[in-house]
């Protein structure tokens, strides 16, 4: 019998047999079968920035003349003419990841118990804790870094459309000139990581539900917090707590900087200089870290939940 | 060391008794056939085995505490739950990746050799697959896993004849070794009749008859009577009587074989005669609750 603790191990496996491998191994395939069942993890923000590219493609033809007016503007201004198609480019993949990442964590442990696979998942040496982190790394990690790679991709194909497009007009230099890619792709990798800190309550919670919930996840995650709401509304007319859940849902990106305005459009906030990269301000909030643990909190609950709900 | 040992084990789902005090001792190298109505308790009682569900009172798993160390139990335990589970989105080459990548004891080589005997080609999706074939690979997935503790639960549900014959045939030829232990529960018990190797009844989430197919043979008989020694019949005390094209059947328990003779022709009932003689009043009463 081959039963002795050693032996546990007694596979063709290459390298070192060791307790960190057999940590990990079942961690990285689940999260390699997570990405098989869920294609839509990459596949919408290629599809979004295949959508982008389309767009850019289409009103390219006009740009000799767009970036003849840009380049007359003042200097804040122009710049943020030239670099606003990037921009958009990725705000746009940013928030189809967002959606992914919302959907996905909702049906993540729900789907499993729907069509009573997990009694199959369960019947391997994974635990409900890897499998629980095996999906919450997606959002928390994997859709972060599928968006600055896709998004970083996007932007150069349209730096390479805008040039062939500007050079027999002579203008292709200004945009090599004028567009602070690097500085744009480094706004971009911090904001990805502090958003994703910021967020991870919101997929926590996501993931609790699907976890929970015997039906109508979408339903479940929303409508207590909208009651809660509700409440305060009605009890103290105050919105303290739908302002609380809007801050979570739509400033992740704005929270790890110093945001200024506008001067003429107050309402639209920019982020586009490094000496607004504000570490201090986003550590330093007590509500980032409240929100890490409850996030902690939700995810130790789904765990639980999913070690003890069968499938429906 | 008994492969499963259980004192006292108790599951209640609010009012209801799902398991009520089971005493269980299944020693290695055994195939059980776990056989009782349905909502009698089976599949509590094997979801408590696996690790699926908590449950009150004692319960050892090849010296393991399954709903504390399901992850670790499952290294040595593999099971095959009613019906297909395995995800339909799934290409039947990823399902040899993933088991290969997560399970220590899986040997692809031999899960390979049990595909190619099929038709079941490795691009396919498990949802293009027939019952039968998702049946075949759950299976070939499950014997090149070097388990200790094979759990099925009405693996054969929905299957036809020829798969289902085929899946009990591989199970005895290719992966059943006598260090290795079955557990099966079944509608279908003509078909384990001579699978197991112990039998045990459940009802009302209690053993209601536990013997190893040796006692069973040696214990129980069926008898078609000849009319005119039907009087005498029934004075030995059968425990159940049914009618079969006019003559009379009694199934008696630990009669003496011999006496038995002179009545009509002796042999041993099947499992599902036994069970319904045993079942069969209280499973009325026990329809009300």
């Amino acid at each position: 019998m081959n039963n002795e603790p050693n032996n546990v191990l007694d596979a063709p496996f290459d390298g070192p047999r060791n307790a960190l491998v057999s940590a990990t191994r079942p961690f990285y395939w689940s999260v390699r079968r997570e990405l098989w069942e869920n294609r839509s993890i990459y596949l919408a923000p290629l599809i979004a920035a295949g959508v982008v590219l389309f767009g850019y493609g289409m009103t390219v033809f006009n740009l000799p003349q767009l970036r003849r007016n840009a380049l007359a503007l003042e200097p804040t201004r122009m710049r943020a003419a030239i670099e606003m198609p990037y921009d958009a480019a990725a705000m746009m993949i940013m928030f189809t990841v967002f959606i992914v990442g919302i959907f996905y964590c909702l049906d993540a442990i729900y789907g499993e118990r729907r069509d009573r696979s997990i009694l199959f998942w369960k019947s391997l040496p994974v635990s409900d804790r890897t499998s629980v982190l095996s999906k919450a790394i997606v959002p928390l990690a994997i859709l972060p870094l599928l968006t600055f790679v896709i998004v970083i991709a996007t932007q150069f194909v349209m730096l390479l459309l805008s040039t062939v497009l500007l050079l027999p007009s002579g203008l292709a230099g200004t945009t090599w000139q004028l567009l602070p890619l690097p500085r744009l792709w480094s706004i971009l990798f911090y904001g990805l990581v502090t958003s994703t800190l910021w967020e991870a309550p919101v997929y926590a919670w996501l993931l609790l539900v699907s976890s929970w919930a015997r039906r109508a996840t979408f339903l479940w995650a929303v409508l207590p917090w909208l009651a809660i709401s509700a409440i305060e509304k009605l009890a103290f007319d105050t919105t303290f707590f739908i302002r609380l859940l809007g801050r979570r849902l739509t400033d992740g990106f704005q929270q790890g900087f110093v945001v200024v305005h506008y001067p003429s459009n107050a309402h639209v906030p920019i982020v586009d200089r490094l000496t607004q990269f504000a570490p201090l301000k986003f550590l330093t909030n007590p509500e980032l870290w409240i929100g890490l643990v409850v996030a902690v909190v939700f995810l130790i609950a789904a765990i639980r939940l999913r070690r003890s709900r069968g499938p429906l | 060391m008994a492969c499963i040992e259980a004192r006292g084990l108790r599951k209640t789902f609010g009012p209801t008794i799902a398991l009520d005090g089971i005493d269980l001792r299944v020693e290695e190298g055994r195939i059980l056939g776990l056989i009782g109505p349905n909502g009698a308790g089976k599949s509590t009682a094997l979801n408590a085995i696996l690790g699926l569900t908590p449950y009150d009172g004692e319960l050892r798993v090849l010296g393991r505490d399954p709903w504390n160390e399901r992850d670790q139990l499952m290294r040595d335990v593999c099971f095959i739950a009613d019906v297909a589970v395995l995800p339909r989105w799934m290409r039947v080459s990823q399902a040899l990746d993933y088991v290969a990548g997560v399970h220590p004891r899986f040997d692809r080589a031999k899960a390979e050799g049990f595909l190619a005997r099929t038709e079941i080609k490795r691009a396919s999706k498990i949802r293009q697959l027939s019952k039968g074939m998702v049946a075949q690979l759950h299976l070939a997935l499950v014997m090149a896993i070097d388990a200790r503790l094979l759990v099925l639960d009405e693996p054969t549900l929905g299957l036809d004849i020829l798969y289902r014959k085929q899946f009990y045939d591989s199970l005895l030829n290719d992966y059943f070794d006598h260090s290795r232990t079955i557990i099966v529960t079944t509608h279908q018990v003509e078909e384990i009749q001579n699978v197991i190797t112990d039998l045990m009844f459940i009802n009302h989430g209690r053993v209601a008859l536990e013997c190893s197919m040796e006692q069973f043979e040696a214990r129980y008989a069926e008898v078609m009577v000849n009319p005119e020694h039907l009087a005498a019949a029934q004075a030995l005390k059968p425990i159940h009587t049914r009618q079969l094209f006019g003559r009379s059947i009694l199934l008696f328990d630990n009669a003496n074989h011999e006496e038995l003779a002179t009545l009509g022709d002796v042999r041993t009932p099947s499992i599902a005669d036994l069970f319904v003689a045993v079942m069969g009043p209280q499973t009325e009463a026990g329809e009300k609750s």
